[in-house]
């Protein structure tokens, strides 16, 4: 049997249990399937009106309603279907009692656009301000309002319907949170806090105000037409994200806890990192050495050398500055190997999750590294000469994995990486 | 493998008093407190102390690329950076973690008005909002909104460059962020980190979310324990940043402690049954170790009900201890409260005297003497309870 401790002497983290919620699907099976065939979940909007909008399409999550609808409430309810996916393969305590703590990475919360109109309606005086429509809010009419948009509130009915442990952490570190959130279960199972934790990341942010704010900032595609044809990374025509949806649940376990149990092991969270960039508010350091910093650090978390390295999962975003800073941060670091070495964007299928991005693609490395078989990168038409990675493009490759890398890079300087390995070393 | 023990290094602090220790000291000292009962009548709010932001943030370009709160947090954390000894200091900040607690922006609410009025008087068609919204909210505004651009314009003023963590919800995420750094230093995953929050309560959109709930103070300031008869919190305004380091690692750069950080524990109480804040803070406290009946309690408690009576009751069972509740001087600065506290408490124990009390209920006593140990309490108006325990190092 394999120690239980890594070699720095830390428990080794084992993934036990996965569950994912995409524009592809629901359910490991399903995104599985139509990942690895190429196919897209992005589609034109049909949520809401698209006048006067420059980018038209998503990968909405049109499948799962919640009524009435908010993002928050959308992003509780995938959420709450990706944890529920990822319990019932783990087997880990029993129905409402998770013996462990939550970390939750979801999108920033505010009220939204229908509550906020639906109260303006009923402002008794004309060309109101805004302390008459508070005067509306207030009474307990709208109570359901503060319960609902609460920055703690999916956290809070996640912890209550799943029986997590302690005070459940929100949090976000933009593009890069679902990252974020395995790197915090990681770090509490090392520390010996507890034997499991809960790591779920979850984005429902397809509505009005959200594109208009990341079109405003020229982040978005406008390749409307065909919408699947959208994102395509590391393309040298790319122009852009792909807003999308989704949730990422992982239960995280200490090996010796997971073998205790008899627990079948996924893989092994074998290293994390973050360096945060300073150079920009919403670019990266032209020179990389932030993202090159990044995955230097992951690299000596896990106790591993580049060549072992054999796939990057990457960020790979679709926008024409992200791709070409993450070839340079990865050659930086990765040298003659780079080309070695298969890299793919799941962005190109389903989407920027933002805030679950972390989460999905890691769930969907560690599917890669059962199945030994790489997602394709799709749009992969024309490559962008500046960037030389040997691109899965367009059809799944079969491969010989055993440690995967995953990027996530964001908005206010936030790198976080992860390495997954389908073995304890 | 024993616990690295945690220092508090480092204290910055903006509010409603003032900017820095001296200027909290002295006004704490003589129980100021600045609450306004008449810009957002009849919310009671307690606006920021006017302030040079161009001190901690000499650039123009960035101070406009933030909001208020943006300005107050990075304002305060270069406050805390300077006091520990670390402004400019590249090799440590370059290393330094970052754990921040944080809401979202303000919103543009000559934008939002104008929508909102437009809609209730039947002007909006479901097409418009998107070309409103398009062609009226400034681009940036969307940076100076998000919970983690906080943390980015930190690192990009002051070039906090480790990791970047931003924790949401309300009350509860500053425990937590503290409890994270402090479990992180005693493990040894970090040797040195920035934990803090801000938060600007002069904002009339901020309002909404709390009005909906009926928790914001209406009408007349009170001390937080003479509020039963008129219930509520008034929004207040702080960026209350704390550097926390590993002994060893403080030593070897002869930093001096303000106090050490010895435990901090949060709680998530299940609040539909009666009782439950009062019964989580009951099984907290042991958790602490606090050895001395007479310590001292800096409490955060916001004055909404039931939260604030049922911490009252766990109080009541603690009749040794000096009680301050922080609301009523600064207001409630939600994600802030907790450092702020935590501030106080570093700043009481480096000073060896407690600041005075300020309450005419007389649940808050006088106390003599230099506090050794002083706990710190944070409920939440709707979720969230947690506790820490600051000492003099010795």
């Amino acid at each position: 049997m394999t120690a239980p401790r890594d070699k720095f002497g830390r428990p080794i983290v084992v993934v036990t249990g996965m569950g994912i919620v995409t524009s592809l699907g629901g359910g490991k099976t399903d995104n599985w399937k139509r990942l690895t065939a190429g196919e897209s979940g992005i589609k034109t909007v049909t949520r809401f009106p698209l006048d006067s909008l420059k980018t038209t399409m998503a990968g909405a999550v049109d499948f799962v309603t919640v009524d009435p609808f908010s993002s928050t409430s959308l992003s509780q309810r995938l959420a709450e279907i990706a944890t529920e996916e990822a319990l019932e393969q783990s087997g880990i305590g029993s129905k409402g009692d998770f013996p462990g703590p939550l970390f939750l990475a979801v999108a920033p919360i505010e009220t939204e656009w229908p509550q906020r109109l639906e109260v303006a309606r009923e402002v008794p005086t004309k060309d109101f301000g805004i302390i008459e429509y508070l005067a509306t809010c207030s009474g307990g009419k709208f109570a359901h309002f503060h319960r609902r948009f609460t920055f703690g509130s999916v956290a809070l009915n996640l912890a209550e319907t799943f029986g997590t442990k302690g005070s459940p952490i929100s949090l976000s570190t933009a593009c890069a949170s679902g990252a974020t959130a395995i790197q915090l279960g990681v770090e509490a199972i090392r520390r010996g806090e507890t034997d499991a934790t809960l790591c779920v990341a979850t984005d429902g942010s397809v509505n009005p105000e959200a594109m208009v704010r990341f079109s405003l900032l020229s982040a978005l595609s406008t390749q409307n037409d065909p919408p699947q044809g959208a994102s395509k990374p590391f393309s040298k025509n790319r122009d852009g994200f792909v807003m999308a949806e989704g949730a990422g649940a992982l239960v995280l376990e200490s090996y010796e806890a997971a073998m205790a149990r008899g627990a079948r092991i996924l893989g092994v969270v074998a290293g994390c990192g973050e360096l945060t960039d300073s150079f920009h508010r919403t670019r990266s350091a032209p020179d990389g050495k932030p993202a090159i910093g990044c995955v230097r650090k992951t690299l000596a978390d896990a106790g591993m050398e580049p060549e072992q390295i054999d796939h990057i999962n990457a960020h790979g975003t679709s926008t024409p500055e992200n791709d070409k800073m993450e070839y340079l941060a990865t050659s930086a670091v990765f040298g003659e190997h780079t080309k070695n070495i298969p890299v793919s964007s799941n962005k190109s299928m389903v989407g920027h999750t933002i805030s679950a991005a972390g989460a999905v693609e890691a769930i969907f490395s560690l599917l890669t590294l059962e199945h030994q078989r790489i997602p394709p990168t799709i749009n992969y038409e024309v490559p962008d000469p500046a960037i030389p990675f040997d691109v899965v493009g367009n059809k799944a490759r079969d491969a010989k994995v055993t440690a995967v890398m995953s990027n996530s890079f964001g908005f206010g300087g936030q790198n976080a990486s992860l390495i997954l390995t389908r073995e304890p070393a | 493998m024993a616990e690295k023990e945690v220092w508090i290094t480092g204290i910055g602090l903006l509010s409603s008093l003032g900017e820095g220790l001296d200027a909290h000291w002295q006004a704490l000292g003589e129980r100021r407190v600045n609450a306004d009962d008449t810009r957002l009548a009849p919310y009671v709010i307690h606006p920021i102390a006017p302030v040079s932001f161009d001190a901690q943030i000499p650039k123009k370009g960035d101070q406009r690329q933030m909001e208020m709160w943006q300005r107050i947090g990075t304002y305060a954390a270069g406050l805390a950076l300077d006091s520990a000894g670390v402004k400019g200091d590249q090799e440590i900040l370059s290393r330094m973690d970052m754990i921040i607690a944080a809401g979202g922006g303000e919103r543009d609410l000559n934008v939002d008005l104008a929508i909102m009025n437009a809609d209730a008087q039947g002007k909006l068609p479901p097409a418009l909002l998107n070309e409103k919204l398009m062609n009226e909210l400034r681009p940036t505004l969307f940076l100076a909104q998000l919970s983690n651009l906080l943390a980015g314009n930190i690192a990009i003023v002051h070039g906090v460059c480790g990791t970047s963590r931003t924790f949401m919800g309300e009350e509860a995420s500053s425990i937590d962020a503290a409890r994270i750094a402090v479990a992180r230093i005693g493990a040894g995953q970090s040797d040195i980190a920035l934990v803090g929050a801000a938060h600007n309560g002069d904002r009339g959109d901020l309002l909404m979310l709390y009005s909906f709930g009926d928790f914001a103070l209406k009408d007349q300031y009170a001390s937080v324990w003479a509020r039963r008869n008129n219930p509520g919190f008034a929004i207040g305004s702080a960026g209350a940043f704390l550097v926390m380091e590993s002994r060893e690692h403080a030593e070897a750069r002869g930093a001096k402690p303000y106090a050490k950080l010895t435990k901090v524990v949060a709680d998530l109480a299940k609040r539909k049954q009666p009782g439950a804040v009062t019964k989580s803070l009951q099984a907290m406290w042991p958790q602490l170790g606090v050895s001395n009946d007479n310590a001292v309690l800096i409490t955060g408690a916001t004055g909404a009900e039931p939260a604030t009576a049922e911490e009252r009751e766990f109080l009541g069972q603690h009749p040794g201890l000096a009680v301050r509740a922080t609301g009523t001087t600064f207001g409630h600065t939600m994600e802030a409260q907790f450092p702020l506290g935590l501030a106080l408490a570093a700043l009481s124990i480096s000073r060896g005297a407690l600041y005075p009390a300020n309450d005419p209920t007389g649940l808050e006593v006088e106390k003599t003497g230099a506090p050794t140990q002083i706990v710190v309490l944070g409920v939440g108006h709707w979720q969230g309870e947690g506790m820490a325990l600051v000492e003099a190092v010795k």
